[in-house]
């Protein structure tokens, strides 16, 4: 499932050098610094192309997420969608954008609002979308619902989010972002709230619908064990900018960012001996976004800092081999 | 929804939620009844109407069922007519055009309280020459007495109680006293009492009328004010306006706090800003005490009254407590959801935000009426209520004005504040146990 990287694919989402920043206040309008929590982020998605954004808590994955879904304005650089530049569009454009991209979100039952039943919930971004027609907006439901497997359609249409389990819930939530039929789903830690034994069905549902209909896809998550089951390309993500990107198989066997091998470290398998064994976790805790180490943010994490270097200048991002890109001074040659 | 019908089920567990749902479903049908039975305009003329619309009644009598509860027994009112048959008339012509008419009317008297006064109204249709009356009173213990004879015009008046020759001829100052009593014991007279009208007319075409109205010490089911005026009439319309009033002020201030909280919670920013500043300053004027202004210096209207009300009740502490609410809901996850595909800033508010505070806002809508119910009363018992308009607040109005509570006359102050604490318990029962129902935290403490 790998193999699509080499294709050549039509740029669907196209990201240059995004910036996203918020301002700290104090007394409510005296500006004091920013927290930059998204500080130079480039990269490419193709037509159908998966892609996982991994990094821990805090990272600045949301609001990275949150711009691509057009929630947050970007305080610098470019954000593309079929070649057209978002910060250019008017109203409407940006409407016809939102009908394009569907969002998946962590907590199912929170993403739900309690007083409207399944047939309401998914009539709502039809309703938005100018589908006038109650009986074309009904059809629509009962096919996605088929979809995403709720079945029978007629005993979950009328029922409210808290009649149905955790996995019901996600998939309500993943009808609701696939209805308006759109090119691209970002899907922020859809299994995190579940019970492992769901997580795997929904994962593959997931799969399938990427397939069937050619969906691009941005997976954000902090579990690195769940990547794999449909990510092309995985980029890592660290204190709000990429340090590694790579191919999914190629950055799992041969992670080159120190950052990547701390993470890979720490990913539970459910393997008894786990239980006996302690793990290398890299000491210190993620630097504060609103005032970030100088040079590499990573370095005072980092075991393999090169002192004099790492600290003082930001690493540019290297291509040590075709398609896995690094941002370590590590790496320089 | 399934989850307020649900809510609305648990209602049945609670016995004062159901009493005060009977009594405001008894208020509508009253209500209902009185506005299909006495339009608006009819209500209005009979209000306002004096002497000609109330001439049958007496003064400051209280309801009938007053002697039910009382050993000495008051007279009852009462009407009857000629031309509406209560009062056998027989005409024998006689010479030269000549009529003459015999009105007797017979009655049982067996109380113990003398009535108010008894009145002849005659009405006659002649081109010259007047018709000519005579009175007579025959006791039940046989005495006849002639009370009186005279000419009469088209129409004319005979007040028992203003005769001075018939009291001069009966030896008593009040002519209905000595009427009613025994001349030697002087104690009432009780058994079957009979007043003969003899009327001559002079005219072949002639005609002569006569209505006989007794006005005792008690009348109707709610007995009657200084102006003759039935109370049935203010209680039965009070029960509409109060309802209207307390319902249109309630439903008015909570949806407009609600919509006002959410649209300067979700724009935040300088809308909010000015929602709570305008919140801290309203909160700090005397409401009343403006009501009293707006009444006093601008207009009593029902209309300008129940505005300045809703006007005024918009921004109170519940556009905080709702505000609260908000600053909550709008970072639920499902708004951002919404936002993703698309929806706009007003379909936010109205789909996503407001219907989350439903629950909180129906307990709180129903226990405002009865401070908006009361509020009307009280403007009105202070000389401030509509001038037009028949209500509850009126009535007490005037038995203060009139001093019912010196002179004793509690019926007239008791029968508007008893309706006015009943409708307020019943939206209080009810609304406690909403709150219950729909307010998790008081859920079963």
């Amino acid at each position: 499932m790998s193999t699509r990287i080499d294709e050549p694919v039509e740029t669907l989402l196209s990201i240059q050098n995004l910036h996203v920043w918020y301002e700290l206040r104090r007394l409510g309008f005296n500006v004091i610094g920013h927290v930059k929590a998204v500080n130079g982020v480039s990269f490419e998605l193709g037509k159908g192309e998966t892609v996982a954004v991994v990094g821990e808590s805090g990272c600045g994955k949301s609001s990275l997420m949150k711009t691509i879904l057009g929630l947050n304005i970007p305080t610098d650089g470019e954000l593309s969608f079929e070649g057209k530049n978002l910060a250019k569009l008017n109203d409407a454009g940006l409407r016809d954008y939102r009908f394009e991209i569907g969002y998946v979100q962590q907590d199912p039952y929170g993403a739900l609002p309690p007083f409207m039943n399944v047939e309401q919930i998914l009539e709502e971004p039809l309703i938005i979308s100018g589908v006038t027609n109650k009986t074309e907006r009904l059809e629509r439901i009962r096919k996605i619902m088929a979809e995403v497997k709720l079945h029978p359609v007629n005993d979950f249409l009328h029922k409210y989010p808290h009649m149905l389990s955790g996995g019901q819930q996600q998939r309500v939530v993943i009808a609701r972002a696939m209805v308006l039929e759109p090119k691209m789903i970002v899907a922020d830690e859809p299994v995190s709230m579940l019970d492992a034994s769901v997580r795997v069905e929904i994962l593959k549902l997931m799969h399938t619908l990427q397939e069937q209909h050619h969906l691009s896809v941005i997976y954000i998550t902090h579990d690195l064990s769940t990547v794999k089951y449909f990510s092309a390309r995985i980029f890592v993500m660290y204190a709000g900018s990429l340090v590694e990107k790579a191919e999914t198989r190629r950055l799992l066997e041969y992670p080159l960012h120190p950052y990547t091998h701390a993470l890979l470290a720490a990913t539970s398998d459910p393997n008894a001996a786990n239980a006996e064994t302690y793990k290398s976790v890299p000491p210190g805790e993620p630097p504060s976004l609103a005032d970030p180490p100088k040079g590499c943010r990573f370095h005072p994490r980092c075991s393999k800092a090169l002192a004099g270097l790492c600290d003082v200048k930001e690493p540019p991002d290297f291509e040590p081999e075709p398609g896995h890109f690094v941002a370590c001074w590590l790496y320089e040659s | 929804m399934n989850n307020f019908a649900a809510s609305f089920k648990k209602l049945l567990q609670y016995p004062s939620a159901m009493a005060g749902i009977f009594v405001i479903l008894v208020m509508v049908a009253v209500s209902i009844y009185t506005m299909i039975t006495i339009p608006y305009p009819e209500a209005i003329r009979l209000w306002r109407g004096g002497e000609e619309v109330w001439y049958q009644n007496p003064k400051f009598a209280p309801p009938a069922w007053f002697n039910f509860f009382s050993r000495k027994k008051y007279s009852e009112s009462f009407a009857v007519s000629t031309a509406e048959g209560g009062i056998e008339k027989t005409a024998v012509p006689g010479n030269d055009g000549v009529t003459t008419y015999t009105m007797t009317y017979e009655f049982d008297f067996n109380y113990d309280v003398y009535p108010q006064d008894m009145i002849l109204y005659f009405n006659s249709a002649f081109k010259a020459k007047q018709p000519f009356m005579a009175v007579e009173w025959i006791t039940p213990d046989g005495r006849t007495i002639r009370v009186s004879n005279f000419a009469i015009g088209n129409q004319y008046t005979y007040r028992f109680s203003q005769d001075d020759k018939l009291a001069a001829k009966l030896r008593a100052e009040e002519p209905i006293l000595a009427l009613f009593s025994d001349p030697q014991t002087g104690g009432i007279v009780k058994g079957t009492y009979k007043l003969v009208v003899t009327g001559t007319t002079f005219e072949p075409e002639s005609n002569v009328d006569v209505e006989f109205v007794l006005h005792g010490q008690v009348y109707g089911l709610a007995g009657t004010d200084h102006a003759r005026r039935d109370l049935t009439l203010p209680l039965l319309w009070g029960a509409p306006v109060a309802l209207a009033f307390g319902l249109i002020a309630a439903i008015g201030t909570s949806i407009l706090t609600m919509v006002i909280a959410a649209v300067g919670t979700w724009y935040g920013g300088w809308i909010d800003q000015l929602v709570q500043r305008i919140t801290e300053v309203n909160l700090v004027l005397p409401f009343f005490a403006l009501m009293i202004m707006i009444g006093t210096f601008y207009s009593r209207s029902i209309w300008v009254i129940i505005s300045a009300t809703i006007l005024l009740n918009i921004f109170t502490g519940a556009i905080l407590g709702y505000r609260a609410v908000f600053l909550q809901v709008k970072e639920a996850m499902y708004i951002e959801a919404a936002k993703a595909y698309g929806a706009s800033n007003w379909r936010i508010i109205f789909r996503y935000l407001i219907p989350r505070m439903i629950p909180l806002l129906i307990p709180g809508l129903v226990q405002a009426v009865p401070a908006f119910v009361f509020l009307e009363a009280s403007l009105a018992v202070i000389g401030l209520g509509d001038p037009v308009l028949p209500t509850w607040g009126k009535i007490i109005q005037d038995a203060q004005a009139n001093g019912a509570l010196y002179k004793g006359y509690y019926y007239w102050v008791l029968e508007p504040a008893v309706l006015l604490v009943i409708t307020g318990l019943a939206f209080a029962f009810l609304g406690f146990v909403l709150d219950r129902i729909f307010n998790p935290r008081l859920r079963d403490v």
